[in-house]
Parts: C-alpha cells; sequence; structure tokens
C-alpha cells in the first residue's frame, strides 16, 4: 500500500500525464483547479483547543457588571465587519436608532392610544470582554422603555439587550482593514421584532450581514466534552443532552440526563493531555455515553442528531441559542462562539 | 444508476453492512460504493466496520466512498474532514452528493456508472487502477496531519 505515496514525484506523473492531459485537459487548466482546491480546503476545526480558565483581561471585569449577561437565553447571530464605526459616536448612534426604532414602530400600525411609544436607546461599551489586546471592544445595545411618571432619573424597563463582541478574533481581524471593526458575534435578547429593527438600522448604516447562527451537532458534541472538563466548585444543574430521532410522523425526543459529578469522572479516565481537548477525547467521551445507552435502551443514539447540551457551564441548542451560567467560563464560552461566528461569516 | 443506459447488464445489490452472505452465489463485484451519511455517526462506524470485510484486491480503484448530506451543515455530525482521511486512508476516491436532491442524484448515477464501466473492463485502454491514480493525481493533498 505504502508504494502509492512513495512517487509523489515525477516517474509516476510523467508516466500519467500523457493520459491525463488527454481526459482532462490543458494543464493550465489543472493547476488553476489545484490553486482553487487549496483555497477551498480551509480549515475549519482544528482537533486541539485549550480550554480557557480565566483570561488576564477578564480579571478586570467586575462580575457584578457582566451578571446581566447571564442566565439568559440569547440567540445568536454572526455578523460582518462594520464599516466605519466608532466608539466615540456611541451618544450619536443611540440618538438615530431610537428614531429609527420609533419610526419602524409607528409606520402600518394602528395608533392605539395608551401605548408608550418612547423608547430609549442606549449603546455603550462593555469594558475587558475581549480575549486579545487586539480584539475590539464589546458593544452593548440595550432598550429601555422610557418611564412617564416622575421622577424622571428612575430607569426604564430594559426590553430588549443585544451586545457584539469578538473574542481571539486574530483570524478574522487580520484579514480587515483599518475602517472595519470587528465584531463577529451578536447574542440578542429579547423580542424577535425588535432584533430584526435593529438588526436592519445596522445593515444600513455600517454596511454589514446579520445571519443566524446555527450550531451543528458536531460542535455541540465538542461544546459537551469542554464544557463537561470545565473545574466547578459546584455545579448548578445536571448535565442533559437532548437528541432527535428522525422518524415520520412526528420526529421523537430523547433525553439523557447525567449527574456532572459522574460526567466529569468520566470525562477525566478519557483525557490525557493536560491543557488541550483532542478530537479523539471528544469522540471517545460520546461514544461512552452512545454505548451506554444502547447497552440499556438498545437504541443506537450515533444515529440521531444531536439538538442540545446542558451543562453547569452553559447550555446550547442547535438552533442558536445559548445560555451562559457560570461567569468564570464566559470568555472561554464566548471564544468558542466567535470561532463558529467567524466560520461562517468567511 | 438503473435508469442510465448502459451497453451490458448492470445490476445494484444494497447491504446494509458487510460481509454479505456466502450462502448465495451471485455474479462478480465490479465496484463498491460506500455511503456514509454526515449526519449520522452510526452510519460512518458501520462503514469502517464493514471496510474490514474487504477484500484487499477491491482497493485497487474498485472501492468508492459517497459521503451524502453535507448540504444541511447544521444537521451534521461527522466532519468532513473525518471522512476525507478515510477515503485517504484506502487510497480511495471519495464524492460528495446530496443524495436527496434529484438533480444531484442523476448526475451521480451518470458518475457511477462510468466508473462501473471501467471498473468491470468495458472501457478500452483504461483500467481500474489507471483510473485511481488519475483521481488521486488531481485531487488536493491529504488533509493536513493536525
Amino acid at each position: 500500500m505504502d508504494r502509492y505515496d512513495a512517487p509523489e514525484s515525477t516517474p509516476r506523473q510523467s508516466a500519467a500525464s500523457g493520459l491525463r492531459d488527454y481526459f482532462i485537459g490543458a494543464t493550465p487548466l489543472q493547476k488553476r483547479l489545484e490553486s482553487i482546491r487549496k483555497q477551498a480546503s480551509v480549515l475549519p476545526t482544528p482537533p486541539r483547543r485549550k480550554i480557557l480558565q480565566c483570561s488576564r483581561l477578564q480579571e478586570d471585569v467586575d462580575p457584578q457588571k457582566v451578571a446581566f449577561l447571564l442566565h439568559k437565553q440569547w440567540t445568536l447571530y454572526s455578523l460582518t465587519p462594520l464599516y466605519k464605526f466608532s466608539y466615540t459616536n456611541l451618544k450619536e448612534y443611540s440618538r438615530l436608532l431610537s428614531a429609527f426604532i420609533a419610526a419602524e414602530k409607528q409606520k402600518g400600525l394602528a395608533v392605539e392610544v395608551g401605548d408608550d411609544f418612547s423608547i430609549k436607546v442606549i449603546f455603550s461599551a462593555l469594558l475587558g470582554m475581549k480575549g486579545t489586546e487586539r480584539d475590539p471592544e464589546a458593544l452593548l445595545v440595550q432598550i429601555l422603555s422610557k418611564s412617564q411618571l416622575p421622577p424622571q432619573n428612575r430607569e426604564g424597563k430594559v426590553l430588549w439587550t443585544g451586545w457584539f463582541c469578538c473574542i481571539f478574533g486574530d483570524s478574522l481581524l487580520e484579514t480587515v482593514s483599518e475602517d472595519f471593526t470587528c465584531l463577529p458575534l451578536f447574542l440578542a435578547n429579547g423580542a424577535e421584532s425588535n432584533t430584526a429593527i435593529i438588526g436592519t438600522w445596522f445593515q444600513k448604516t455600517f454596511d454589514c450581514y446579520f445571519s443566524p447562527l446555527a450550531i451543528n451537532a458536531f460542535n455541540l458534541s465538542w461544546m459537551a466534552a469542554m464544557w463537561t472538563a470545565c473545574k466547578m466548585d459546584h455545579y448548578v444543574a445536571t448535565t442533559e443532552f437532548f437528541w432527535s430521532v428522525p422518524c415520520s410522523p412526528q420526529s421523537l425526543d430523547i433525553s439523557y440526563a447525567i449527574h456532572p459529578e459522574d460526567a466529569k469522572a468520566l470525562w477525566d479516565s478519557v483525557h490525557k493531555t493536560s491543557g488541550e481537548v483532542t478530537q479523539e477525547e471528544v469522540d471517545l467521551f460520546m461514544d461512552c455515553l452512545y454505548s451506554h445507552f444502547h447497552r440499556h435502551f438498545k437504541i443506537h443514539l450515533s444515529a440521531t442528531r444531536l439538538v442540545r447540551v446542558s451543562t453547569s457551564v452553559a447550555s446550547a441548542h442547535t438552533d442558536g441559542k445559548i445560555k451562559i451560567l457560570c461567569h468564570k467560563y464566559l470568555i472561554g464560552v464566548l471564544a468558542y462562539l466567535t470561532e463558529l461566528a467567524i466560520f461562517q461569516i468567511e | 444508476m438503473l435508469k442510465e443506459d448502459c451497453a451490458s447488464e448492470l445490476r445494484v445489490h444494497l447491504a446494509k453492512s458487510l460481509p454479505l452472505p456466502s450462502s448465495v452465489t451471485r455474479p462478480r463485484i465490479d465496484l463498491v460504493v460506500f455511503v456514509i451519511n454526515l449526519h449520522s455517526k452510526y452510519s460512518l462506524q458501520n462503514v469502517e466496520e464493514s471496510l474490514r470485510h474487504v477484500d484487499a484486491s477491491f482497493f485497487l480503484g474498485k472501492v468508492c466512498f459517497l459521503a451524502t448530506g453535507a448540504g444541511r451543515d447544521s444537521h451534521c455530525s461527522v466532519h468532513r474532514n473525518t471522512v476525507g482521511k478515510l477515503a485517504h486512508t484506502y487510497r480511495s476516491p471519495l464524492l460528495f452528493c446530496d443524495l436527496e436532491v434529484d438533480t444531484f442524484r442523476a448526475s451521480l448515477a451518470q458518475r457511477l456508472v462510468r466508473m462501473l464501466q471501467v471498473c468491470a473492463g468495458h472501457v478500452p485502454g483504461v483500467s481500474a487502477l489507471n483510473l485511481l491514480s488519475l483521481l488521486r493525481s488531481s485531487e488536493s493533498p491529504p488533509p493536513e496531519e493536525l
């Protein structure tokens, strides 16, 4: 079998080249195909990934300040780089966006008397939510309802929250020019209609493009392994997996709950190199779960589709919904999501 | 594939896994196509199991891997590189096709029938081994060892 590998060079090629030219055509075409294929084979998943516990920058982040990011369900989108966005114009953007939203809400709707259309939009920078110094600052947008009653300084209720971030986005930062700000990951919580309006405004103002970020089963199993590997002082939730079985007429859902300490013990027995997670370890971890389930229920979970993973660190759904429960690993979770977002953009 | 026009008789035998039962006499097998569904890890494991039962002489051009389901990335649980590596290990060509789409199916059927004709020796001047080296030299370099 190894004989085929050795003559990568001329002897084999010269023998086959006559035949090749006859079948495939001129060699320049083949060279072009070769270069296109090389570009297309961009590697999306390295098999090793470091688990981030706490980056130095995160120590500057006050846990109180980011507490509002936890325990909320965020819908994920990937965002192409923003053109001519500046952190100094945040007040200006707040004003413009408020006006836009007010106009949108009044357009085409019957005016309901007594309905409160007065809303306030706040843009602010989330300091410390980044992986390296090169990452741009995270941006937070909130829609608050303006309180009608005095005292005026009472903060209104938060109706919608959205934030943009870029954690360890080096691969994207290297490819864009100075005019662009890269914030590839967008997380939104709140009414879908608000998300759509804000998305439209951003797309018009900064010439960018949003697209929903779906997480496939392959990446979900990676997340499950990485989050199970995280060291926790105490576990706030059981580790749960949900699978969807494609069958007619209605799909079947299977859920599998494990005690988090058992899951961690299983992971520790599989894990070899410290500080890195490899593809083989993830596969082995999932295979152990599948074979255990098969032994009891005679169902091959590997033939079904993993749709949701829930651990004490975070929980993720294949439709692109995420809920982060632990502030210690917040940056780590966001780093992986940023990577998925960047991959989707490219 | 059976809808394609072919000079001689074309027979297709479908099996969920190998080895095939030896109690039945069957005509000579010219081409083995392993279908891997990227949505299901079970499918990959099944194929890996079955590969062990294939005689080594088949790998000289008479085996081909077909990966389906790459179109719906959100449903994929097997990575493209995994099947790429598998095909590279067994020195056999890897084809991607979404079997659920009619037009793709039709063009793939044509391609497989052509391959089959070569493997059965019905095309003068080209043997299965020739075809294999042709397909390999025009492929991109193997997935990097990471």
